[in-house]
């Protein structure tokens, strides 16, 4: 049972408006809808995923990628560690504001933001470089397919980002759980963000 | 149900545990043969799914997050269900909170009957019956003059104790059940994980009902 905590208030004091809403296993609702939304967005990879597998399992084509395209996949590795270095930058940002480090906030976002956007040139400049696009094959089709939608979810983070950078430069945030759910919600967008890319990468790239 | 997934800390403790996993696909994948990695992939993530599955059963040991009062009160928190009303129960809280400045949060997690009305949520009149026994519970400990408050938990007593630990700073956890040969609650361990995954001084009190039921008749 998740959610069967209901509090009982003993003492009967009049309470106005809605009912408390039920938070279940006192997750905060701003938390656990951005979890739920994740769940979701797993669903959206997998049916790309499943394309994907479709074309190389099933269809089988005799070589992976199909001759004469290849795949930079040292550009991309470099890529990809620039990424998941930034989920060390948001962490290291919440760690700093729940220890009331506001600088720290900062600097991590900020950090992060900037990770987060040399991820997304060096892709822009690789689908520039890469010599076939989303209409070659479906394997460019499948390519671009999972790539790209990727690429929007980073995009997606950055303007999270954007928002919580700005909003801790205002010194909206503090050391408090409650306080800091701006940074929080989208540092667990993030943190998803990187690991979908490395499934993304290890699975298109290297497999 | 444990829920693995509960904050920014845990989602980047994910992206770490995927990280060393990619890595090692990664390297194997070069070193040898593309078959290699699919291989090694489908291994981690059985292992994955099998320890997120028991994380989310509560199988594996972990540690709960304590909250301070700070106030000088102290606090009991008491987790109990059929036994919530039960006579060495109540005495054992009264000697918990002699001469003290005592706060009780009563914790009755609502049990569903069987595997089929818990997946299906089918919990209401567990969650009635629960909610009956603590209101009665509540009534006994305003007699004692203790002050007391009351919530239905999760059907998982050790689920329900942590999740009254995020809100309520307890100094001491008081657990009741049934004597050894009729506890579910003992034959399932909650008080041995209690003991292994919180850093609080917890009491374990044996409830008879049937031998109390017949001393007061």
């Amino acid at each position: 049972m998740e959610s069967a905590t209901v509090a009982l208030d003993h003492s009967h004091e009049e309470h106005h408006g809605p009912p408390e809403a039920n938070q279940s296993s006192r997750m905060d609702r701003q938390t656990l809808g951005i979890f739920l939304f994740i769940v979701s967005e797993v669903m959206l990879f997998g049916a790309f995923f499943a394309a994907y597998f479709f074309l190389r399992v099933v269809v089988d084509p005799p070589s992976w990628p199909p001759h004469p395209y290849e795949l930079p996949v040292a550009v991309a590795g470099i890529n990809t560690a620039i990424l998941v270095s930034s989920s060390f930058t948001i962490h290291y940002a919440l760690e700093s504001i729940r220890r009331g480090n506001k600088k720290g906030l900062k600097l991590g976002l900020v950090l992060t933001w900037l990770l987060g956007a040399t991820f997304l040139f060096i892709q822009i400049n690789e689908y520039v470089h890469i010599g076939f696009s989303a209409r070659d094959l479906a394997f460019g089709s499948i390519f671009y397919g999972l790539t790209g939608l990727h690429g929007a979810h980073v995009f997606v983070g950055l303007m999270l980002l954007s928002f919580a950078t700005i909003r801790a430069f205002r010194g909206h945030f503090g050391p408090a759980a409650k306080d800091h759910l701006g940074v929080e919600v989208p540092g667990i967008y993030w943190h998803f963000v990187d690991i979908m890319w490395l499934v993304v990468y290890t699975t298109v790239y290297i497999l | 149900m444990h829920n693995p997934l509960r904050s920014e800390a845990d989602a980047f403790r994910w992206v770490v545990v995927m990280g060393v996993s990619a890595v090692s696909v990664i390297l194997l994948t070069l070193l040898t043969r593309p078959v290699v990695g699919v291989v090694w992939a489908a291994l981690l993530l059985g292992f994955g799914a099998g320890v997120a599955y028991r994380s989310s059963r509560g199988s594996l040991p972990r540690s709960v997050e304590l909250t301070s009062g700070g106030d000088g009160k102290h606090r009991v928190l008491v987790v109990a269900n059929e036994t919530v009303g039960g006579e060495a129960l109540l005495a054992e809280i009264r000697e918990r909170c002699r001469n003290r400045d005592c706060e009780i949060l009563v914790v009755t997690p609502a049990l569903a009957v069987s595997r089929a009305e818990h997946w299906a949520s089918d919990v209401d009149e567990a969650m009635e019956l629960a909610r009956q026994r603590m209101e009665l519970s509540l009534i006994e400990i305003d007699r004692l003059g203790l002050k007391g408050r009351g919530e239905i938990g999760d059907s998982d007593p050790n689920v329900a104790i942590e999740d009254a630990l995020r809100v309520f700073p307890a100094d001491e956890i008081v657990i009741s059940t049934h004597p050894p040969h009729r506890s579910r609650w003992l034959e399932h361990g909650v008080v041995d994980r209690a003991r292994d995954e919180i850093d609080l001084p917890i009491t374990h009190v044996v409830v008879d009902l049937t031998t109390e039921s017949v001393a007061k008749n």
